[in-house]
């Protein structure tokens, strides 16, 4: 039972060592994969009617329900941000299913999660200062200029504990997951599994895809909210 | 203490029982949390959609220490910096 994540293989550019590790690689099949769907749509883009149907139906659901989505948890004013959010949503939500097939989730390794959880970091800086100017730096000194370093830290806490707890959830349903399949003897690992993998990958996965968007997109909505 | 490396490997897996143990709290707080959204729906059911979001916001914020403790767990029983700590001072 080895659960740290696998090293393929080492190639040097320059003098440095670039490493090609499992993640990066079924991190390609995904791209692969969303890619792939991305051109089908992109193809079918050109027979798409007034007065949806089938296909176009679906797709065009699934925009409209998301739009919605970061309208109601961020605001009007920030409906930019779906471009971003539905993207990381449909990898995310990509990876977590991933374990189902067999590979090692992506989202399993914590420089994955944590990029995404300083993307949304930069943005919560980024709008906080676009939207509140000096009010938002003013924020950091309320209510008295002593609580500074703690205003500093809960904001400096907030990537890792957004990337953490979609990190943890995923790993620790991994590694349950391949112990069962270590530990468990030939019959009984027909049974057992699904009922994990339905729990652990596809409950667990798809609550905490949503919960990483809404969190991420709740803490952008209110740096937009003018409360003057 | 005949072999160090057994007491090192022994104490970790003590210290990771523990610090599951906080899974106990989390869960009494993640019940509270699901048990007032359920009261809340059963006095206004049209307001379904806010409460539900809200629920799982907190849901996740309570859940927080209880991953803490868990990558705790895991980082003392699969990827212990003592272990390695020990064979290096055994090895000069």
């Amino acid at each position: 039972m080895d659960f740290t994540i696998k090293n393929l293989w080492v190639f040097k550019i320059g003098g440095v060592e670039v490493w090609i590790t499992e993640t990066i690689v079924n991190t390609w099949i995904i791209m692969l994969v969303l890619t792939i769907f991305a051109l089908v749509v992109r193809m079918n883009l050109r027979k798409f009617r007034p007065v949806p149907s089938g296909f176009q139906n679906v797709v065009e659901a699934i925009i409209e329900a998301f739009d919605g989505f970061v309208q109601s948890s961020a605001g009007e004013k920030l409906m930019f941000l779906g471009n971003w959010y539905f993207m990381a949503f449909f990898f995310i939500l990509t990876s977590n299913l991933s374990g189902l097939v067999g590979l090692r989730p992506p989202t399993s390794d914590w420089t994955v999660t944590f990029a995404f959880a300083l993307v949304t970091f930069v943005l919560i800086q980024v709008v906080g200062v676009k939207f509140r100017k000096g009010a938002y730096v003013k924020s950091f000194f309320e209510p008295h200029p002593v609580f500074f370093p703690l205003n500093l830290i809960g904001e400096l806490a907030r990537p890792i504990s957004l990337s953490f707890r979609l990190f943890g959830n995923i790993l620790g349903g991994m590694i349950l997951i391949s112990l069962i399949y270590t530990l468990a003897p030939i019959y009984v690992r027909f049974a057992i599994p699904v009922a994990l993998h339905a729990f652990f990958d596809v409950i667990a996965g798809v609550l905490q895809t949503y919960i990483f968007c809404v969190l991420s997109l709740s803490f952008i909505g209110a740096m937009a909210a003018t409360d003057s | 203490m005949q072999d160090p490396l057994a007491f090192i490997i022994a104490t970790a897996q003590i210290a990771a029982a523990i610090a599951l143990l906080n899974g106990l709290l989390t869960t009494i707080g993640q019940g509270n949390i699901a048990a007032k959204a359920i009261e809340s729906l059963a006095r206004q059911p049209e307001a379904r959609g806010p409460i539900t979001n809200t629920m799982f916001i907190g849901l996740a914020m309570a859940e927080t220490s209880g991953i803490y403790g868990l990558l705790l767990a895991i980082i003392l029983l699969f990827a212990n910096p003592l272990i390695s700590f020990y064979l290096q001072q055994v090895a000069k």
